[in-house]
Order: C-alpha cells, then sequence, then structure tokens
C-alpha cells in the first residue's frame, strides 16, 4: 500500500489520537480512490496524497479546533535569522534530547508548524513539496519551519534545564 | 560578522536545500568558523533525532488488513467517517480498477523511493558518527597506531573478526578504533589520518539492510560533501568516509580490500 504507514503516522501526530488517525487514513485512500482522476500522471504522487489527507484533517472536528489555536508568532514570509549559540561539540554530544523529550516538544507545537516539520524531517520532502502539499508558498515553509524548529530547541533546553 | 551572513543559510543547509554552489561556499566557511560549525551539528542532530522519535504512530495488523482488503476489493466502507455510510462503487468497477493500479504502479515507485530514502538515512548516519567522532573529546576507545594492539580489542565486542591493513610506506596513520552502532548492529569503527584529514573506515557483519545501502554497480557516493566507498567480502560490509581527497579514500579502500582478502 502506497505510503501506508507514513500517512499512518503523519494521521497520528495531527489527531493524536489512534482512532481518529484510523479514520483519517482510511478517508485518505477514499478520496484518493474517488478522486484519482484529478491526480495527473507525472506530478508528485506524495504531495497529492499528503495533501488529500492534511485536507480531510482540516475538515475534521480536530482539525478545526486545532487550527483555531494561536500559532506560535504571526505567520509572515519573512524567514527570521537565527541567533547563533555558543555551544562546544562536547555540549552538543551530551546534550542529546531523549526521545522522548522530543516527542513531547513535538506534540506541543501548533498543528501548522507541526505538520511541516513533520514533512521536512520525517517524511524527508523537498521545500517544494511541502509547499504543494500544505499549498503555502516556500517562503511560508522556510518561516514555518525555522520556527517549529526554534521552538523545539527553546522547549528542549528549557526541559534539560528544568 | 561574517557569521550573520551564514547563520540563515544553516537551515536550508542542513534541509540539502542550497544550490551547488551555496552549498560549496557553506562547507569551506564551516571549516572555518566554529561558532556556524557547531550550530550546524546541532541542528543536523535535532533533525535527525526528530526523524526518529517522531515514527511514534504505527498502524496495527488489523487495520492495515481492512484497509488494504477495502483497496482491492474496490470497495471502500465509510462507516467510521462522517454519515457512517456504506458506499459500494460496482458500478465504477472499471475505473476503480484503473485507481487501483494507479495506486500499485504508484506505491512500487514509492517502495523504490522510500528504500532509497532509507538507504540515504544509514549513509547519513554514518556520516554523522564520523562527524560526531571528530567533535569528541576522546574520539577513540582503543588509542595506538599498531593494527595488532587495534585488533584484538574488536575481539568480544563485535560479533566478527576483521584484517587490519599494513600501512607501512603509506601516507595513512591508524588513530585508534571505537565501537559504532547502525541500526542498533555493533561494528568496528577504525580511525585514520591522512594530512590534516581524518578517515573513518567502518565494518558491519553483511546485513540485508545493509546490502541496498548501495547499489550493485554502485561502489561510492557522495553525502554532505563526504566521500562514502563500500564494498561487501566475506559477509562483512566495509564503509570508508571522509573528506579527504575522493583518491586517498580509494587508495585507503584498496588498502583494507586487500587485506580483507589475505
Amino acid at each position: 500500500m502506497p505510503l501506508f504507514d507514513s500517512l499512518y503516522n503523519f494521521a497520528g501526530w495531527l489527531t493524536g489520537n489512534r482512532e481518529e488517525a484510523e479514520d483519517l487514513v482510511q478517508e485518505t485512500y477514499l478520496k484518493a480512490l474517488k478522486g484519482f482522476s484529478s491526480f495527473q500522471q507525472g506530478t508528485n504522487f506524495r504531495a497529492w496524497i499528503f495533501r488529500i489527507l492534511r485536507n480531510a484533517f482540516l475538515t475534521s472536528r480536530t482539525g478545526l479546533k486545532a487550527t483555531r489555536t494561536v500559532p506560535l508568532e504571526s505567520d509572515d514570509e519573512e524567514t527570521a535569522v537565527a541567533s547563533a549559540t555558543m555551544d562546544t561539540p562536547e555540549s552538543i554530544l551530551l546534550g542529546r534530547a531523549s526521545q522522548e523529550a522530543i516527542q513531547a516538544a513535538l506534540g506541543k507545537l501548533p498543528v501548522i508548524f507541526r505538520e511541516v516539520l513533520l514533512l521536512s524531517d520525517v517524511e524527508e520532502m523537498s521545500y517544494q513539496e511541502i509547499s504543494e502539499t500544505v499549498s503555502i508558498p516556500i517562503g511560508t515553509v522556510m518561516s514555518r519551519l525555522y520556527r517549529a524548529r526554534r521552538a523545539m530547541r527553546e522547549d528542549l533546553q528549557g526541559a534539560s534545564n528544568g | 560578522m561574517a557569521s550573520d551572513i551564514w547563520q540563515p543559510k544553516i537551515d536550508r543547509y542542513v534541509d540539502a536545500e542550497l544550490s551547488e554552489e551555496e552549498m560549496r561556499a557553506m562547507d569551506a566557511h564551516l571549516h572555518e568558523c566554529s561558532s556556524c560549525a557547531a550550530e550546524a551539528l546541532r541542528r543536523m542532530r535535532l533533525k535527525h533525532d526528530t526523524k526518529l522519535a517522531a515514527r511514534r504512530y504505527a498502524p496495527s495488523p488489523q487495520f492495515r488488513r481492512r484497509i488494504e482488503g477495502q483497496v482491492m476489493a474496490g470497495q471502500v466502507i465509510a462507516d467510521r467517517v462522517g454519515a457512517r455510510r456504506t458506499v459500494t462503487w460496482r458500478w465504477a468497477a472499471p475505473l476503480l480498477a484503473a485507481a487501483v493500479m494507479v495506486l500499485l504502479v504508484a506505491g512500487i515507485m514509492l517502495s523504490r523511493s522510500s528504500e532509497h530514502a532509507r538507504s540515504q538515512q544509514l549513509l547519513s548516519e554514518l556520516t554523522d558518527i564520523h562527524v560526531a567522532n571528530l567533535a569528541a573529546s576522546t574520539p577513540v576507545d582503543v588509542m595506538s597506531s599498531d593494527r595488532h594492539t587495534v585488533k584484538p580489542w574488536f575481539q568480544g565486542k563485535v560479533p566478527f573478526t576483521f584484517n587490519l591493513p599494513e600501512l607501512e610506506a603509506s601516507p595513512f596513520t591508524l588513530v585508534g578504533g571505537r565501537l559504532a552502532y547502525l541500526d542498533h548492529e555493533p561494528g568496528a569503527h577504525l580511525i585514520y589520518n591522512i594530512g590534516a584529514h581524518h578517515i573513518s573506515v567502518f565494518v558491519f557483519r553483511d546485513q540485508p539492510n545493509l546490502a541496498h545501502v548501495f547499489s550493485a554497480r554502485e561502489s561510492s557516493r557522495d553525502v554532505l560533501k563526504f566521500h562514502v566507498e563500500s564494498w561487501s567480502a566475506h559477509e562483512l560490509r566495509y564503509f570508508v568516509v571522509g573528506d579527504a581527497s575522493d583518491e586517498s579514500i580509494h587508495a585507503l579502500t584498496s588498502m583494507w580490500k586487500q587485506a580483507g582478502n589475505n
């Protein structure tokens, strides 16, 4: 089954709930079969089917509720400038976050940031693919990725200090 | 500040989204700027760790079978979603058959693509170990330029034995060795110097997951600007990783291949 595990994992992270994730994946395959004529061969199948899942999520009760939450910051096109940190290589190696801490930090991200981070880091999509999947400009992909990662780093830093 | 120009590009560097020219320029900068190099390493680590940690939700076998059955039968039951209605598309059988074919063909293409992604991930892990090792305060567990000291150290620590090449009259120096893990498998990690460059040689049991890292026709690849050579012999899989010249890495590879056949 094409992308079954990836779609399920993505659905799990969007909904935070296995039962809803199953509904979402089932609905995605239903819509993919029903609307396969809208898929143009030669175009990106992965972006197409992930977009179906995402759109199904956004129209679900959980999706509507999730997208009403306040984002980290205003979602402008500007890619913010990163601030340099003066970690040493040793502190970087010693300071690796635990799997649980990363999962917790990821779970705290607003869904519009979580989804781009998952598509980039887990699905290894290019910025162009993410842009097609989420239907946002590449500049916004970069901006959201930057903010998502910064929030993750701050959360993990706080967890390791606290 | 020179770093002000480079820092905003680090995410795109880590995501391999810079142009080739920018990648080369960034590589050169990272060799000179410890602040940016540390930041790039930190972000690579977080990206890698996020990838591993975020594979959290796996479908149950029952759910997988159910969806497979529904897709293959061309019949989708939308009972849990929305209005709990059942939709049977008998009228659309030819259409659905074509749809299933599209999905299956896409599936085959994607399975190849995911195999490629998996092999890229393993190669990235190797370069990650190589880079992390360069930054470590104790890069080796056994420090010796004598192969007769280094080889016995691995006995009982890795589930195989291997030969190290004789380096006499070669430009390489053996720094030492340490244990490495790839896909939860223990292996030997040998570190060599040539000039100012470090080269890592990894030896693992040749498992099916490693056999697919390089295609049958392929013996080398460039990963994040590191040159990687790989081969298999006597049920062992070898990887040579470094940023030294391709010729140097190939020369060390040849010496290892020769030692492995003795």
